[in-house]
């Protein structure tokens, strides 16, 4: 027997009972991880779809990926609500129109499962008695968001599934020519949605009709989306984190009684560090070779 | 000649549920409204799927009432009398995956790769990693890439590219892995097995009538509970058993038969081992 010859029967020699045990649960343990890693990577990347318009009622976004349970119930409602049922002339079911909701299957690249709208397709009619938000078994869609705390009455106004803006380039309205097809489409039209004029200067006697959405108002229901006559929308809704900014709390309104309060409870915040330790008109005085001596 | 009465019952039960979902959707029936993951019976008994209240719940979800309860009748069903009959008479995939065996069996693939590369404890590993992720990324894992999910509510609310799913799922257990998917990777059938351990239902076996002709093992898609066929009297104890009858049908002999465990008598467990 040659030198390799048995260099190969050592590598065959069979493993011993806990050698094997311990190469596979290692193994085991590797592929574990393995699989978690790669389906974590994926998982993570579905849900980072921020582009989505949730139903009325809808938690904040992270709240509802984890509440909402996939069951459909409220697409079901949408489908069957009051009026997109169809009959016949005898008053017999005969089918329904598309629902605004849907839940998103492969293909829509959207967390799977979940119910969004497309306000373009089909907007939120903004249904007064909100079938799909007491339909939801799981609180995905809160029923107190959209409940008038006095009347304990559902009021779909309170809904803020996204909010309109208004992109002025695309917006006929702002070249000058007639069109409020949006602010009719409004279910909240004059308060969501209203018409600021202005001279139009290029002509010099006929006037802008501009429409201006107000972010207090507007629920987001995509009825404007919907109507806009121009090839892509130039007015649509998005998500309310996306179209809205914030201020932060170092500004505040003087003029507003309620807003000056804020001031009354501010503290100043002294910031030290090397410049402070001299006083600042010393500073001026010698700013330290910045001029000539 | 094979019988078939538990497969045709189990079809009828699958198709039946799935034509409640879809008329409930499009017809506005009442009867079953939801899917797999939460409905609701005639709009007052909630009904929930355990697995997925447990992923919300790991990931830190508030779970509303009706939630809960509904999660804990099909729990204390599937747990005290069903055990797995989830996978066998309700869940939509079974009937691609019995396909895909089926297709198997009839042109002979099992003796192309008779070699299985995976082990069937790899479900309850996809289980517990489907917890983990979802408590570190705070939403529920398994429900966001399940295929069950995928073709149910395909069949329900609109498939996409959901008939993806099926044959992927088809195709895996037809070339890849025989009962692949169900047998090897479902965390949902993992956790049907561990919560019906205890199930009252169950499977008898009478091994003194058995012929040992093993027609039984070829049609089970889980054959390694049947590891006591033609050597001991003994019941179906493994939780993964899906109480799907298949065995039943296809004994010849009365060697098998369901059996309800109601008082804790030994009915079916007489020990008299086979001696020939
Ligand atoms: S309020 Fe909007 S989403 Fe809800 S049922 Fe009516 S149309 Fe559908
Ligand atoms: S009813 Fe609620 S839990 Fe069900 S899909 Fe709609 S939002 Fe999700
Ligand atoms: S989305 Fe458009 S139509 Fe709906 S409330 Fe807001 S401005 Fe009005
Ligand atoms: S193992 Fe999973 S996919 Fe297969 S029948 Fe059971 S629940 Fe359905």
């Amino acid at each position: 027997m040659n030198h390799k010859q048995e260099k190969v029967k050592s590598y065959r020699q069979p493993l011993s009972k806990s050698r094997r045990g311990f190469l596979g649960t290692t193994r085991n343990i590797g592929l574990a991880i393995l699989g978690g890693l790669t389906w974590s990577a994926y998982v993570d990347e579905a849900k980072a779809n921020k582009l989505l318009l949730r139903p009325p009622g809808a938690l904040k976004e992270s709240d509802f990926l984890k509440t909402c349970i996939k069951c459909g119930l409220c697409v079901d409602a949408c489908r069957n609500r009051n009026g997109n049922i169809i009959f016949d002339d005898n008053g017999k079911r005969v089918g329904t129109k598309d629902p605004t909701l849907r839940l998103a299957v492969p293909g829509d690249n959207k967390p799977l499962g979940n119910p969004f709208f497309i306000a373009r397709e089909n907007p939120c009619f903004m249904c007064d008695d909100i079938p799909c938000v007491p339909a939801c078994p799981s609180g995905a869609l809160d029923i107190l968001s959209v409940t008038n705390k006095k009347t304990k009455k559902l009021d779909i106004n309170m809904a803020r599934m996204g909010l309109a803006v208004v992109h002025k380039e695309s917006c006929i309205a702002y070249w000058g020519l007639q069109c409020d097809a949006c602010y009719r489409a409004c279910p909240l039209m004059g308060k969501a949605l209203s018409i600021n004029m202005q001279m139009n200067k290029r002509t010099g006697k006929h006037a802008f009709l501009l429409p201006v959405v107000h972010s207090d108002i507007c629920t987001g229901c995509g009825l404007c989306e919907k109507a806009c006559i121009v090839e892509k929308a130039a007015i649509f809704v998005l998500p309310r984190e996306l179209a809205m900014g914030k201020v932060g709390t170092h500004y505040v309104k003087g003029w507003d009684k309620k807003d000056q309060q804020r001031v009354g409870v501010a503290q100043s915040i002294h910031t030290i560090d090397k410049r402070s330790e001299k006083k600042a008109i010393d500073k001026l005085n010698n700013p330290g070779g910045l001029l000539d001596d | 000649m094979t019988r078939v009465r538990y497969l045709i019952a189990r079809r009828v039960v699958q198709v039946a549920i799935l034509l409640l979902y879809f008329g409930g959707n499009y017809y506005g029936w009442k009867m079953l409204t939801g899917d797999l993951s939460s409905s609701s019976i005639l709009g007052t008994v909630p009904l929930s799927d355990p697995y997925a209240v447990l992923q919300m719940f790991v990931a830190g979800a508030v779970i509303s009432s009706n939630i809960l309860i509904g999660a804990a009748i099909i729990f204390l069903f599937y747990a005290l009398i069903g055990g797995r009959a989830f996978c066998s008479w309700v869940c939509p995939v079974n009937i691609i995956t019995d396909a895909a065996n089926w297709t198997r069996r009839k042109f002979g693939f099992d003796m192309v790769a008779k070699k299985q590369p995976s082990t069937r404890h790899l479900r309850y590993w996809v289980l517990v990693i489907s917890l983990i992720i979802s408590f570190f990324l705070g939403l529920t894992a398994f429900e966001f890439v399940s295929p069950i999910s995928m073709v149910h509510r395909g069949i329900i609310f609109g498939m996409g590219f959901g008939w993806a799913a099926m044959a992927i799922l088809y195709l895996f257990d037809l070339f890849v892995l025989k009962n692949g998917w169900c047998g090897h990777i479902c965390p949902l059938g993992g956790f049907y097995s561990i919560i019906g351990k205890f199930r009252l239902l169950k499977v008898k076996h009478d091994s003194v009538a058995c012929t040992g002709c093993m027609n039984c093992k070829v049609v089970c898609p889980e054959s390694q509970v049947l590891h006591m066929i033609d050597k001991v009297s003994v019941p179906v104890t493994s939780g993964e058993c899906t109480n799907c009858g298949r065995c039943i049908d296809v004994c010849e002999d009365n060697a098998l038969g369901f059996f309800l465990k109601v008082k804790n008598n030994n009915e079916g467990e007489i020990n008299n081992e086979k001696n020939e």
